[in-house]
């Protein structure tokens, strides 16, 4: 089985769901897109976000932990440690971040073989 | 235009460069009168006033130079006229003179006698002999330490503040040490009989031989006259190479009985409140002199505030005075507090409850020694009390006691030690400590935080008030006062580990070790509360699981709790890169093996430097590298060295007695071999050590979680030292161990610290936050107090026997090295978001907006090629 991603313009193969250890993540390099975060949660749950870590500018969001908070599934940054909300992409701790834009994982569409999953 | 009362340069004499002649010498300097005078100091000792009270840090390593108290430039810049060596022998009143032992007579306008006191030596034969000693200048501390060396046996005659100090400079130099004290307790002044007790019992454990009732009665010599043995009033004699008599001081008042001037009864020039004798012209300050209320004082702050008393006083002579004239001097308080041979000591106000109507409240625990008591006032004002053991609450209730101030709680919650259940809590901050450095954000900010703003968790604190965003290192100092001004305000708040679990780190540890359970999921859903974790409960049943041995940390579900440096076995850096730290234990390296490290950083194009544990760091590697980068370092001969695991980091070590020329043991050897038993040891927060040859301490061993110091007889282990933010000084845990029960005592700290520690709890916070403190631990590991020696020695073999290099098992399996892909779209293309500039012939990331270069794998970047890259 395959993981999809779409890329705004159409969906690209990524990788096999076995590539995904359920809690963590991988980076994906999307030639035309950047840098994407994608992961597996533990219900199987697939989630994939900007792999650039707003308050430290490194690309490394792929490399952070799942977790919840309340019913929402959360995505700690390994550098710094802020939590996103992975239903939106919204930073729970911090509002800005330090260059003064909105702390806002861009999300995107993410299925695995063709057909749609949980985004 | 007001003339002046005098208009030409006049002369002050200070006799005297001890600390308080100093201070008199600074306060002096300060008042606009001073620029009329001329200040001439006639000193005995040969070098410039020093730290008197700090002398005994002479023994743990400290140099004379440490301890000066006259900055360099002082004395120029006031135009002093220091006169060392050369003291003042005699005062002639009527011709306003002193004469010195070398012969010159200085003329004084006015003059300052600060002369402080000789140590008491009891009138016994034999005093005089090679051998004996007191203790009250840097030369005396030569003269002991000198003879120190040869000797076995030592005595301290006087079990005073002094006595004690000196009998643990002693002990420190590996001396059999015993005490001999003509009082029926030790430190009679300061504390009563049940805490003397304590002390005592303490001061025993340490190995020290208390003689209390007795006295010295003479010195008895062998035949080529040195001291071999100390005479005691109760007829008994005691073996001794060296004897050190502390039995009190005595005023130095000669100069003033010579010229006429009232001494008291016992001793000290007498002088009122301004600090002037009965000539005009003449004062005097600190332990020389006898102060208006009849006492002659024996610290150090005392005498300070006459010095400053008596700074003013001449001032006045000239009307300039700066400052308020106040009362001048009339007493002061003597409240104290110590640590004598590592024991905590305080008394303040009036310890012996000597008014009408005066009664105790009392706690002592012999086991734990803890002695604890408060004197209260026939009104319940608390007037004074004595701490040994346990000093909490010293500072809160000292300004209590003298001020005469009723008290809010009832007195016994306040003898109660702290963290027993009733006992009144910590002295808390002040709303105005800064809590959290990276963004100033004050206690009081936080608590307004929750209070006024809404803001009911951590989380919203720190959106709020920034705290706890920049470095993080507050975090946990700012959960604890969340949760106290939550609770304040009649909000809930779990006491456990997260959202997830209601645990303590300690609790799930019992959870894991007695349940066998190894799965996370299995753990949230039986113990926690469901959902998927979060980034504290994660990494900590991580951590728990690799504690108890549960195979490679990447394995399984593990893999997916650790911290992302655990994840990648090497430590993030600020662009997204990783830095590599090969195991070097001890810091013991071969010239090959630098070569090795040399070649591989250059190869990689890596940054390199030594770190503060000693050993070499290679930094700006791109996840994909690290496999190749540890093949060659695994290939030849490196391990892991754990930089990114909350494990043993490193134990540092001196050259030792092989080398260095003062060495007593050879502290290498037990470094390396400390490092290779303990590396890997998964724990609750990081673990530093330290080795160091002799009491120099030049590994700096007191501050690390376990330190051991080389005595001639054999190891000291220190425990609970912390460099770091809040640094803390470690505690003797137990003297002149062997290399065996060294060993085994550290096997058996280490298992109870992570068995019982909070999360990211080292082993400093842990210690002062244990039950009975230093001594319950010691029971624990020395004496099997709780019977679980046997478990934990068990747990350490299992540890030592299932050591695995991490990166060598982890290069050797496929599954554990897929992780290591920049892209898993993309596997071996390097990250282009990971640049770097040239730096010092080196690289660094690039910072935001500068244009850098990846670091394409395997690519020679190093050295002169660097320069071309230079935008
Ligand atoms: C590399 C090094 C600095 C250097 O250039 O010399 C260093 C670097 C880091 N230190 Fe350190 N510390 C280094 C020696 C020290 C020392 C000195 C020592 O060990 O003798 C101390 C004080 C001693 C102590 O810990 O008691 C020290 C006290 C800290 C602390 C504060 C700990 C505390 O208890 O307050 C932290 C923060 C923490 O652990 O929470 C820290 C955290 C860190 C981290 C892990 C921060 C981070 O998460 O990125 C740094 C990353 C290391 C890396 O990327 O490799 N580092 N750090 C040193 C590595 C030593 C080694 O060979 O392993
Ligand atoms: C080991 C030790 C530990 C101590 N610990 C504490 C403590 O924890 N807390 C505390 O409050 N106090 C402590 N004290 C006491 C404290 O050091 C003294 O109270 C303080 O030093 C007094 O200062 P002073 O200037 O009066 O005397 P000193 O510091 O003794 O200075 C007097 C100076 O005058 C010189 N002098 C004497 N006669 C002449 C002369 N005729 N001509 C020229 N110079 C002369 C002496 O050589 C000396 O240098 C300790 C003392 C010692 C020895
Ligand atoms: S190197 Fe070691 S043995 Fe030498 S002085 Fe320093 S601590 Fe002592
Ligand atoms: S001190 Fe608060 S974040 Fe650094």
């Amino acid at each position: 089985m395959t993981v999809q991603i779409h890329d705004g313009t159409r969906w690209q193969t990524v990788c096999t769901l076995a590539d995904l250890q359920p809690g963590r993540g991988v980076a994906v390099l999307l030639p035309e897109a950047g840098q994407v975060a994608l992961f597996r949660d533990r219900a199987g749950t697939l989630y994939a976000v900007d792999n650039l870590d707003p308050f430290s500018g490194a690309p490394v969001l792929a490399r952070g932990l799942l977790g919840s908070r309340g019913d929402r599934p959360t995505l700690i940054s390994p550098m710094y440690k802020q939590v996103y909300d992975l239903t939106d992409g919204r930073c729970l701790d911090e509002d800005t971040a330090p260059d003064g834009a909105p702390a806002v994982l861009r999300r995107w569409p993410v299925r695995v073989a063709s057909e749609e999953a949980a985004a | 235009m007001t003339t002046r009362p005098h208009d030409r340069i006049r002369d002050l004499v200070l006799v005297g460069h001890g600390m308080v002649g100093q201070r008199f010498l600074e306060a002096w300097a300060e008042q606009p009168a001073a620029r009329a005078w001329r200040v001439t100091v006639l000193a005995e000792e040969p070098r410039p006033a020093y730290d008197r009270v700090h002398l005994s840090s002479l023994f743990s390593g400290s140099t004379a130079e440490d301890l000066t108290l006259c900055p360099a430039g002082f004395l120029a810049e006031h135009g002093i006229d220091l006169r060392l060596d050369d003291p003042a022998t005699a005062v002639d009143r009527d011709r306003r003179l002193v004469r010195t032992r070398s012969g010159t007579e200085v003329r004084y306008d006015a003059l300052v006698l600060a002369t402080g006191s000789v140590p008491f030596v009891p009138p016994v034969p034999g005093t005089d002999a090679p051998g004996c000693h007191v203790y009250r200048t840097i030369e005396d501390v030569d003269a002991i330490r000198a003879d120190a060396e040869t000797a076995g046996t030592g005595v301290v005659v006087g079990g005073g503040l002094l006595g004690l100090e000196a009998a643990g400079a002693l002990r420190a130099g590996g001396l059999d040490t015993h005490v001999v004290e003509f009082a029926p307790r030790l430190m009679a002044v300061q504390v009563d009989d049940g805490g003397g007790a304590t002390l005592r019992r303490k001061i025993e454990d340490l190995g020290v031989t208390v003689h209390t009732s007795a006295g010295a009665s003479g010195v008895l010599t062998g035949p080529d006259g040195r001291v071999r043995g100390l005479a005691l009033s109760d007829g008994r004699e005691l073996a001794a190479d060296l004897v050190v008599f502390s039995a009190g001081v005595r005023a130095r008042d000669q100069l003033a009985r010579d010229c006429g001037l009232p001494v008291g009864r016992r001793g000290g020039v007498v002088v009122d409140a301004h600090c002037r004798t009965e000539d005009p012209a003449v004062l005097a300050i600190g332990e020389c002199a006898q102060a208006a209320d009849g006492r002659v004082y024996g610290l150090v702050a005392p005498g300070y505030q006459m010095a400053e008393t008596a700074a003013r006083t001449l001032a006045e002579l000239d009307g300039e005075r700066s400052g308020p004239a106040g009362e001048g001097f009339t007493g002061a308080d003597t409240s104290t507090k110590l640590k004598l041979l590592g024991v905590d000591v305080a008394s303040f106000g009036d310890p012996h409850g000597t008014a009408d109507g005066a009664l105790d409240v009392l706690y002592s625990d012999s086991r734990s020694g803890v002695y604890r008591k408060l004197v209260i006032g026939a009104d319940g004002a608390l007037l004074g009390g004595v701490l040994v053991g346990d000093t909490e609450g010293y500072g809160t209730l000292r300004p209590l006691a003298v001020g005469g101030k009723p008290l809010t709680v009832a007195p016994e919650q306040l003898v109660l030690p702290a963290g027993f259940a009733g006992a009144a809590g910590p002295v808390a901050l002040p709303d105005d400590a800064v809590l959290c450095s990276c963004h100033n954000v004050t206690q009081g900010a936080v608590r307004a935080a929750v209070r006024d703003q809404g803001c009911d968790s951590v989380a919203a604190v720190k959106k709020c008030t920034r705290a706890g965003t920049g470095c993080g290192s507050c975090l946990k100092q700012l959960g604890t006062v969340v949760t106290e001004e939550l609770e304040a305000a009649g909000v809930s708040t779990v006491k456990g580990l997260c959202e997830h679990f209601a645990h303590t780190r300690a609790e799930l540890y019992e959870i894991v070790r007695v349940t066998g359970l190894t799965s996370f999921t299995e753990l949230l859903t039986r113990h926690g509360s469901g959902g998927e974790g979060c980034e504290v409960c994660k990494p900590t049943v991580a951590s728990i699981l690799a504690s108890l041995g549960n195979g490679h940390i990447l394995d399984g579900e593990q893999g997916a709790l650790q911290d992302s440096n655990d994840h990648f076995l090497a430590n993030l850096q600020r662009n997204g890169s990783y830095s590599v730290v090969p195991r070097v234990p001890g810091g013991e390296i071969t010239p090959e093996g630098l070569i090795t490290i040399g070649e591989i950083a250059r190869d990689h194009g890596l940054y390199t430097k030594i770190t503060g544990g000693q050993r070499i760091d290679m930094f700006g590697a791109t996840v994909d590298q690290l496999p190749v980068i540890w093949s060659k370092l695994v290939k030849a001969g490196f391990e892991s060295g754990h930089a990114y695991g909350k494990s043993l980091r490193t134990v540092k070590s001196c050259v030792g007695e092989t080398w260095c020329r003062f060495g007593v043991q050879d502290s290498t050897t037990l470094a390396i071999e400390l490092e290779l038993r303990y590396r890997g040891l998964r724990s609750p927060h990081k673990l530093k050590a330290a080795v160091s040859g002799c009491a120099r301490e030049c590994a700096e061993a007191q501050s690390k979680d376990f330190g051991i110091i080389a005595t001639s007889a054999g190891w000291n282990l220190y425990v609970g030292g912390n460099g770091g933010m809040t640094p803390r000084h470690a505690d003797l845990l137990a003297a002149d161990l062997d290399r065996e029960t060294l060993i085994r005592t550290i096997d058996r700290y280490l298992m109870f610290y992570i068995r019982t520690a909070d999360r990211l709890e080292r082993t400093s916070v842990w210690l002062e936050r244990l039950e009975g403190g230093l001594d319950h631990l010691r029971a624990v590991v020395l004496d099997d107090s709780l019977g679980i020696a046997a478990e934990l020695d068990d747990m350490m073999a299992r540890h030592i026997g299932g050591y695995r290099d991490e990166w060598a098992e982890t290069l050797a399996d496929p599954e554990r090295l897929r992780r290591f892909a920049s892209f898993v779209n993309a596997p071996g293309a390097p990250d282009p978001a990971v640049t770097f500039v040239p730096e010092r012939g080196q690289i660094r990331p690039a910072r935001p907006g500068e244009a850098g270069r990846t670091l394409d794998s395997p690519v020679l970047v190093a050295g002169a090629r660097l320069e071309v890259l230079t935008p």
